[in-house]
């Protein structure tokens, strides 16, 4: 089967099952909708596969975050693609383009890594990491909601001791999703706050605890550190936890990303990432080379400042985005 | 293998130039493609690279480049210059207005640090200015935003105007001004909430806070880790509100930085200060030279100077910097530092130390340097005292007879003496650049 039937396959299951909420549906769908058409526009414009075409192909992909390496990597390929089989027609490297792009996502990666690892029956532990400002909080606010409308029994533990004014946030975001929060006051070791927010879980009785911690920049030895240590705690209160160790990255950011992934994957381990801001024009490309060459899934995305806001990933769906410019300008 | 800097990328082309004596076109043309993924690795947008790539491409396949002998040094030479230009000078200054109080705005997207600069500001204005600032809470959206404003105000001992989270932000920032007229407060300073540049409804407010408040100063504050769509943010910012000036925040990170050349680029704003870490005062003026040796992942080499400080015998280093200011270092200063480098610990120490620079990457390198650091030394063992102190003797004989003593080639003692001269011109400029600074002059005299 080519990549476009399955995509369309995919879209169609989708929409059928309602397994795309509507929210990112209506986020995606301008682009959905015309991508075959833009496709046939930049082929129509190019009509050979030639030097040129390759040129604005790596523009975009560029202008989208997508790693300058991966971009380099992914057009040899395509240039090769394209001289085996003989491809003079822009017609018919659409399928290849997107073919590999899925590709280097996936990798040899199973697909299916993207849901929330939650227990049934036993308390999970969702620790949430980050550099400053990338949208921890506010995510943990989206997916308390989210886990508590599925009926799960959930608390958050104030592990931000650090930023003036953070531990007040999260309890604004806790009446908001309707959870408990576990606090101490400012200044506080983190580690015990999140020793207390274990307890407090265990004997309430929760389902999920989820855990904010301080933005810190990763060439912060000390303060990674630190985050070993909350994790170290986590890994020896509740067997098996954390369930769940979320990188928070800003769709805004560059190549730094992949610094993030890697630094804060040795300090804790990351199983997965949520996206935020993809509301903006950014369009967080570098996710692709974390999952490349970390094999860290993107989980969820964030798309607004809303207790709603928050959308399970969809890959596709993704790289659809990152292509929406290509013949946005024509 | 990302974030490779420019020397990394440069060296094997350059060692293919090398022993061929002679550059061609394509070499210049391997070397600028070198230049352009390494502006793109550190998120400089994509069409200001194109810009940068065209001029620095007809200075390379000039005479600058082609018939030098250290063509790599001179294209990164030209590389930086390029940059540099393309920065701009040092303006750290902030508006003072006749008619107190100065005020000043500040905007960006969600998360870039607008409250913390707010209270380094305000930190910065007091310590160094001697004034005494009110901050407005105007963030009436995010969540506990005022709380943390007011905790910042408290840290400071500084007053903090808020009306909670009912009144508008427009109607806030009008209030504050009454206030702090009446109060003596000789500057103003409106903490706005985060917004995406898209977002008309929010953009809009913004415009009605600015013709209500009249601000002196409005401060764009943006991440330095943003990547390509950096350019977008600051363009709409800038049209929309036409701002004064830039803040770039969390410099202490390891990002090349990129954002800052796209950002001058689209907006031709100074980018006036660089947030350098949580605490309150570290605030720092903008250096848009040391940005640019960043990007190129040359590392913040006066930076790494200041810290490699405390390992260089104070004496020696005053000597050291007086030789370099007056350009009379001569080679027995030049090993004399080489012994220093090697006492401030293993190179891939140091590398570490360079933002951008992974440490397997530097490890690697590392080794390649000391290697090159044995033959500088033989070379300059094999000279005579004299040629040692005034290198300017040196003549053909002399350079066939070093060669052999120290088993390199004449062409290895002419790189040599030509980047040792380059070298003395550097540090004549760097310690320009520090003067006022109690940084003391050290370079790394190989690549
Ligand atoms: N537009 C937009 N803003 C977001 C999103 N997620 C978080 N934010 C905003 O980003 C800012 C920083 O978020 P916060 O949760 O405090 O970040 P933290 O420091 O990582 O905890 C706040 O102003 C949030 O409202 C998102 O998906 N879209
Ligand atoms: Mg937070």
């Amino acid at each position: 089967m080519s990549f476009m039937k399955k995509l369309k396959n995919r879209f169609k299951q989708d929409e059928e099952t309602e397994e795309v909420s509507s929210k990112y549906k209506e986020g995606m769908k301008k682009t959905r909708n015309s991508f075959s058409g833009r496709i046939n526009d930049l082929i129509a414009r190019y009509r050979k596969v030639d030097e040129d075409f390759f040129e604005e192909l790596e523009e975009v992909l560029i202008s989208a975050d997508v790693g300058v390496m991966t971009v380099m990597d992914l057009i040899d390929e395509l240039t090769m693609e394209v001289k085996r089989q003989n491809i003079k027609d822009t017609k018919e490297v659409k399928d290849v383009i997107s073919e590999k792009l899925v590709e280097i996502y996936y990798g040899d990666d199973d697909e299916h890594v993207e849901e929330l690892n939650i227990q049934e029956n036993q308390l999970s532990v969702i620790l949430v990491v980050g550099v400053n400002g990338v949208g921890k909080t506010t995510s943990i606010g989206k997916l308390a909601h989210q886990l508590k409308r599925q009926g799960k029994h959930v608390v958050l533990a104030a592990g931000d001791t650090f930023r003036a004014g953070a531990i007040e946030q999260l309890e604004v975001w806790g009446e908001r999703a309707n959870v408990d929060v576990v606090k101490q006051s400012a200044g506080s070791d983190p580690a015990a706050v999140i020793f207390d927010g274990i307890k407090a879980a265990k004997s309430r009785n929760a389902d999920v605890l989820i855990c904010d911690t301080a933005g810190r920049l990763q060439n912060k030895v000390n303060l990674m550190n630190e985050l070993s240590k909350v994790k170290r705690v986590i890994e020896r209160e509740v067997p098996g936890a954390p369930h769940e160790v979320l990188l928070v990255l800003d769709a805004t950011t560059g190549q730094n990303a992949l610094n993030q992934a890697k630094t804060f994957s040795e300090a804790t381990n990351v199983s997965g990432i949520v996206l935020t801001k993809l509301d903006g024009t950014a369009k967080g490309g570098i996710v692709l080379a974390i999952r490349n060459e970390l094999h860290i899934p993107v989980k969820y995305v964030g798309l607004g400042e809303q207790v709603e806001d928050l959308q399970e990933f969809n890959a596709h769906a993704f790289v659809y985005g990152l292509f929406a410019d290509m013949l946005e300008d024509e | 293998m990302a974030f490779e800097g420019l020397a990394d990328r440069l060296q094997s082309t350059i060692k293919k130039i090398t022993g061929k004596g002679k550059v061609s076109e394509q070499d210049v043309k391997e070397m600028t493609r070198e230049v352009r993924l390494a502006l793109l690795e550190a998120d400089v947008n994509f069409k200001v690279v194109k810009g940068l790539i065209n001029r620095i491409k007809e200075r390379a396949v000039g005479q600058e480049v082609m018939e030098s002998l250290t063509p790599g040094q001179q294209v990164i030479k030209v590389v930086k210059e390029e940059l540099t230009t393309l920065m701009g000078g040092e303006h750290s200054k902030i508006a003072v207005s006749d008619r107190p109080p100065t005020v000043i705005m500040m905007v960006g997207l969600q998360g870039a640090g607008k409250t913390t600069t707010t209270g380094k500001l305000a930190n910065h204005l007091r310590k160094k200015h001697n004034r005494s600032p009110l901050l407005v809470a105007c963030d009436i959206y995010r969540p506990a935003a005022i709380k943390q404003l007011e905790t910042l105000g408290e840290q400071l001992d500084m007053p903090v105007f808020s009306m909670g989270t009912e009144t508008s932000p427009v109607d806030i920032a009008g209030k504050a001004i009454e206030q702090a007229k009446e109060q003596h407060n000789d500057y103003v300073i409106i903490d706005t909430a985060g917004r995406l540049h898209v977002d008309n409804e929010l953009m809009d407010e913004l415009q009605q806070i600015k013709s209500v408040a009249r601000p002196d100063e409005i401060f764009l504050v943006v991440d330095s880790m943003t990547g390509q769509d950096a350019v977008n943010v600051a363009e709409s910012f800038n049209d929309q509100l036409d701002i004064s000036g830039v803040v770039l925040t969390k410099l202490d990170g390891d990002t090349r930085g990129g954002a800052a050349l796209s950002i001058k680029a689209v907006t031709d704003k100074p980018i006036k200060f660089a947030g350098m870490g949580e605490k309150l005062d570290e605030l720092e003026a903008f250096h848009p030279e040391r940005m640019a040796s960043r990007i190129l992942g040359m590392g913040d080499v006066l930076s790494l100077i200041e810290k490699a400080q405390t390992n260089v015998d104070e004496k020696q280093a005053k000597q050291l910097e007086e030789k370099m200011r007056t350009m009379s270092f001569t080679f027995d200063d030049f090993l004399e530092q080489m012994g220093q480098v090697k006492n401030m610990g293993p190179l891939d120490d140091l590398m570490a130390m360079i933002p951008g620079a992974n440490k397997m990457k530097g490890l690697k390198n590392a080794q390649l340097d000391e290697k090159q650091l044995v033959h500088v030394e033989a070379i300059i063992q094999s000279m005579t005292k004299k040629e040692r102190q005034e290198p300017g003797i040196m003549n053909a004989s002399r350079k066939k007879r070093i060669a052999k003593g120290s088993g390199t080639s004449v062409s290895q003692v002419n790189r040599l003496l030509k980047q040792f001269e380059e070298m003395k011109k550097m540090m004549k400029q760097m310690t320009n650049i520090q003067k006022g600074k109690k940084g003391k002059g050290m370079n790394f005299p190989f690549m």
